[in-house]
């Protein structure tokens, strides 16, 4: 703890690749089991979020991390109760300012892996303003934002990625606001880091887990979470043996980006747009670029899935070299220093103009 | 020629002009060299929200009152005894102030017909002998400045601009205030503009020059310095002590600083001031909101930091959910409310105490927090350390009351030795507590304060899981169960509660004993109730005094204090919101005395309150 005060780090790491490094590592293997907490799981038996806690529990011995440094920071809302299940430390905060939090303890503590759970309600409703600026900012933090695209918690209401027309409780005539898209919105707010995969594709959902850790700075991982009460099957397309391959268009770094039967091509007017695969000469489909300093081509990938569920790109749409908040902070602390000397209270309270009397 | 001389023991300054004028600098300039020549002081600042309203109106006048003396003083005083008008609706704004038979200088060139139009005068009020009642002095400030600035290489406007300097000079010739500070200081502040630094000096000698020769002052006067207790001095505002405060709590509890906040008025100068301190390890976050701002510093305080977030007004409101983690998780955090006239936006420059009942109460359920409350602005100081103090030891968010006046009202500090501070070192929790020797319990209590353990993340095999659904005893794990709820709820009503044990009684000051009448007050009233009772002292009334600087929880003996005197005076600038704390808990008729006029009191007024109540004895 002695080094929490100035942060004896003058080498840090900057932007992409070495979000760990500032972070204890482990001396003895981890297992699985490491990370499950002595807490009952209370979701509802199908829901998606156990898919998800069992990725991260299985997923967590793999960063090699000492336990005691990995910081698992809610909001509320079903998934938010997601701290209490893992032995790590964790904080179920107030509804949206669960980003606000992390960024005060992430920016304090650059010797912490700190990750906020947060689902599309506490994200991106009432919470958004923090999203967006947690996002712009870029301190070393993971965001996994469960998206089922309805509010759980609150049984039933539509949320703000819910499509235009859904009848729920409190839009029997159906819901007339346009859902955000939550990738466009991150990737409009300049995130460093974006990424969509899905709750049931395990190997996938831990892929970009990896990734995400691995990111220095904000990374921003929309999962997509079934609600099997509220709105079962909401992302049934890209689980069905029978479509998913077709419509699920995957993002890799350097690679083509196809699905099954579709690839993506520029089009006559310069737009990126989905055709079928076959009439595509090789050298014409779109080769995904996620380092790209400019977010323009990611946003337009983001924007394929319009209309929902023709076509999903799933993947990391961006991850880009740029420097974290805690980093640059943390340095200001260190030139002040070195500039003027560490601080002297008695010096402090003397500086200004004074007198003495007597 | 020579002048004549007069000693007075006290003085009260206010310049008044546009917003544009410089009324802040110059009042700020007056009160360095005042405070260099060892007067006793205390200012008061009184300026529009907005940044520059339509100049030569109404609301775009700026003030800048000073108390000075050779004797220990305690409010900015009541009504000056001399005004500096620098236009007609400088004036207009404050002549009503202005007592008979005080002096007042007038800047005659803003006397225009347009300027005079501006603010309903319908011929020139020096002119028309409506100013009959006073010592007019009608002084072409703006040509004079413009004058004795010929041949400087600057523009007219700039020229024009250096009058504030001019009055300085003369008023400072008028005061006989030393002049070497204020050279000093144009010349920094007009470092990389030398021409300007130059004719400001100009100008600042000029007004001093005319001081001296001009026939309309015949006197000047003396002020000799106060007879202080022995130490080092210096001058501080309230909000500039607070900071010293957050910083000297930081270094004495070894924990980081870390403030999360929003700008708003008029609690900003504490994120502007704590930014400057990177040295010390403080980290300053800018948030994108108020409830980001409290939020950061409650994450920050979850990893072992100071967390401090600073508001004022609405952003009070918009803090309250955050608080209530605060109370719930058991976090140190300090919440800093200068406190400014509300509802809403309300007046953002003035100064109010109506936050005392949201301090207490703005939260849902029962969420007791510890209220702290400075009484003027050095006192900003240690205030900051109390609150630090009961926020690391029982861990516990801590509302901090400081107002509009004490952060912008300043006097002179005798700086405290640093190795007599308090020590607030905290011991982190790095061993299980749990019987098994092997377990760790988040909500397991100190015995004595009732205070939880503090472990933060980084310590291995102490992982724990805290938030704001209810806990149960002991483990902190999610519990709806009814019993335990309602033993937590009274757990952390009882820790606050307990506090009581760990702060200073109330003191009462009653020097002969024989008073039956007793005046109370809180926080920035401090000043005017004390000087109130020193002038009913002064006439021969009986009156005793005590003031609160912790109103959550009160000190243990108030009880006991209040039913031992015959009557109660509370003035209180709101509509009487300790009184009505005080009344509920000891069913004492507490005798109110409110204003709410974005002001801090008048001692004579206050001194006539107290004489009624002691007279209806």
């Amino acid at each position: 703890m002695s080094d929490i005060a100035t942060n004896g780090h003058t080498a840090e790491p900057i932007g992409r690749g070495t979000g760990l490094t500032l972070i204890p590592r482990a001396t003895e293997k981890q297992t699985l089991k490491d990370f499950k907490s002595d807490q009952e799981v209370r979701w509802c038996p199908g829901c998606g979020d156990y898919a998800i806690l069992s990725a991260v529990q299985g997923f967590l011995p793999e960063l090699g991390l000492k336990r005691e440094n990995i910081v698992f920071v809610s909001g509320i809302g079903c998934s938010s109760r997601f701290p209490y299940y893992l032995n790590t430390y964790g904080f179920h905060s107030i509804h949206g300012r669960a980003p606000a939090i992390a960024t005060g303890l992430a920016a304090s503590r650059p010797d912490l892996s700190v990750w906020v759970i947060t689902g599309d309600g506490d994200a991106l409703s009432i919470g958004g303003n923090h999203l967006i600026h947690a996002l712009r900012r870029n301190v070393n933090l993971n965001i996994l934002l469960f998206n089922n695209r309805i509010y759980g918690l609150t049984k039933g209401q539509y949320s703000p990625t819910s499509e235009v027309g859904k009848i729920t409780k409190s839009t029997p005539m159906g819901s007339l606001d346009k859902p955000f898209n939550p990738i466009s919105l991150a990737l409009g707010a300049e995130a460093s880091f974006v990424a969509r995969t899905l709750d049931s594709d395990r190997k996938h959902l831990t892929s970009v887990l990896r990734e995400a850790a691995a990111h220095r700075g904000t990374s921003l991982v929309e999962i997509y979470q079934n609600c099997n009460i509220f709105n079962d099957n909401a992302f049934e397309a890209l689980k069905d043996p029978e479509v998913r391959d077709d419509i699920t268009l995957r993002l890799e770094h350097g690679q083509p980006i196809v699905s099954g039967s579709k690839a993506v091509r520029r089009g006559p007017d310069g737009r990126l747009a989905v055709v079928d695969r076959a009439g595509v000469p090789e050298d014409e489909i779109v080769v995904h670029d996620a380092h790209d300093p400019d977010p323009s081509v990611a946003f337009a990938l983001s924007r394929l899935d319009e209309p929902a569920f023709e076509h999903v790109p799933i993947g990391i749409f961006r991850s880009v070299d740029r420097p974290a908040y805690d980093t640059l902070m943390s340095r200001q602390l260190h030139e002040a220093v070195s500039d003027q000397g560490a601080g002297r209270l008695g010096d402090l309270l003397r500086g200004g103009d004074t007198w003495r009397v007597g | 020629m020579t002048k004549q001389v007069q000693q007075l023991d006290r003085v009260i300054i206010r310049f008044a002009g546009d917003s544009g004028d410089g009324m802040q600098l110059t009042g700020d300039r007056f009160t360095a060299e005042t405070a260099q020549f060892g007067n006793d002081l205390s200012t008061l600042p009184n300026f529009p929200a907005e940044i520059r309203a339509p100049a030569g109106t109404l609301p775009g006048v700026s003030s800048f009152q000073l108390h000075f003396a050779d004797h220990d003083i305690l409010t900015p005083g009541d009504a000056p005894n001399v005004l500096v008008a620098m236009n007609p609706a400088a004036l207009k704004a404050n002549i009503g102030d202005l007592p008979r038979g005080a002096d007042l200088i007038v800047n005659t060139d803003e006397f225009t017909k347009r300027n005079l139009q501006k603010v309903g005068y319908a011929e020139s009020p020096v002119d028309n002998g409506s100013l009959g009642e006073w010592r007019v002095h009608a002084v072409p400030l703006t040509s004079l400045t413009v004058k004795a600035l010929e041949g400087f290489d600057i523009s007219k406007k700039d020229a024009e601009r250096a009058k504030n300097m001019f009055a300085l000079g003369l008023l400072s010739w008028l005061y006989h205030r030393p002049t070497e500070g204020t050279i000093k200081f144009l010349e920094r502040k007009f470092a990389k503009k030398p021409d300007i630094a130059k004719a400001n000096i100009a100008a600042f000698q000029a007004g001093w020059n005319f001081g001296e020769t001009t026939e309309s002052f015949s006197v000047s006067y003396e002020i000799k310095p106060a007879t202080l207790a022995p130490g080092l001095y210096r001058n501080i505002s309230g909000n500039q002590a607070l900071a010293y405060g957050l910083i000297a709590a930081s270094v004495q509890s070894k924990l980081p600083l870390f403030l999360g906040s929003y700008p708003i008025t008029p609690a900003s100068d504490i994120l502007h001031e704590l930014s400057k301190h990177k040295r010390f390890g403080i980290r300053t976050f800018q948030a994108e909101d108020e409830i980001a701002g409290v939020g950061a510093a409650l994450g920050a305080a979850f990893g072992g930091a100071l967390g401090v977030t600073t508001t004022s007004g609405p952003g009070v409101a918009l803090k309250a959910e955050t608080v209530g983690l605060a109370v719930t998780t058991e976090l140190p955090l300090i919440v800093v409310d200068v406190q400014r006239a509300g509802p809403s936006t309300g007046m953002p420059t003035k100064t109010e105490q109506t936050d005392l009942l949201m301090a207490m109460y703005g939260r849902n359920g029962e969420s007791p927090v510890p209220i702290v409350a400075p009484a003027t602005p050095s006192d900003c100081f240690d205030a900051a350390i109390e609150a630090a103090r009961i926020a690391v030891k029982y861990r516990t968010p801590v509302m901090l009351l400081s107002d509009g006046y004490l952060a912008n009202g300043s006097e002179p500090w005798r700086l405290p030795e640093v190795d007599e501070l308090p020590d607030l070192s905290v011991e982190f929790t790095v061993e299980p507590n749990g019987e098994d020797g092997e377990t760790y319990l988040p909500f397991k209590r100190d015995p004595q304060t009732l205070a939880r353990p503090w472990a933060v993340p980084g310590t291995p095999g102490l992982e724990h899981r805290i938030g704001g659904i209810e806990k149960a005893d002991g483990t902190g794990d999610i519990s709806y169960d009814p019993h335990n709820h309602d033993l937590m709820v009274r757990l952390r009503q009882g820790k606050i509660d307990g506090i009581a044990q760990d702060i200073p009684p109330l003191e009462v000051d009653d020097p002969d004993g024989d008073a039956r009448v007793l005046v109370i007050g809180w926080g920035s009233t401090y000043g005017p109730i004390a000087a109130a009772v020193r002038r009913a002292r002064a006439s021969g009334g009986k009156i005793a005094q005590a003031h609160f600087r912790h109103l959550n929880p009160l000190p243990a003996n108030t009880g006991e204090v209040l039913r031992s005197y015959d009557k109660v005076l509370l003035p209180e600038i709101n509509l009487g919101q300790l009184a009505l704390l005080l009344r509920a808990r000891f069913l004492v008729d507490i005798i109110s005395y409110n204003r709410v006029r974005g002001l801090p009191f008048k001692a004579e007024e206050l001194a006539g309150v107290i004489q009624d109540v002691i007279d209806s004895e």
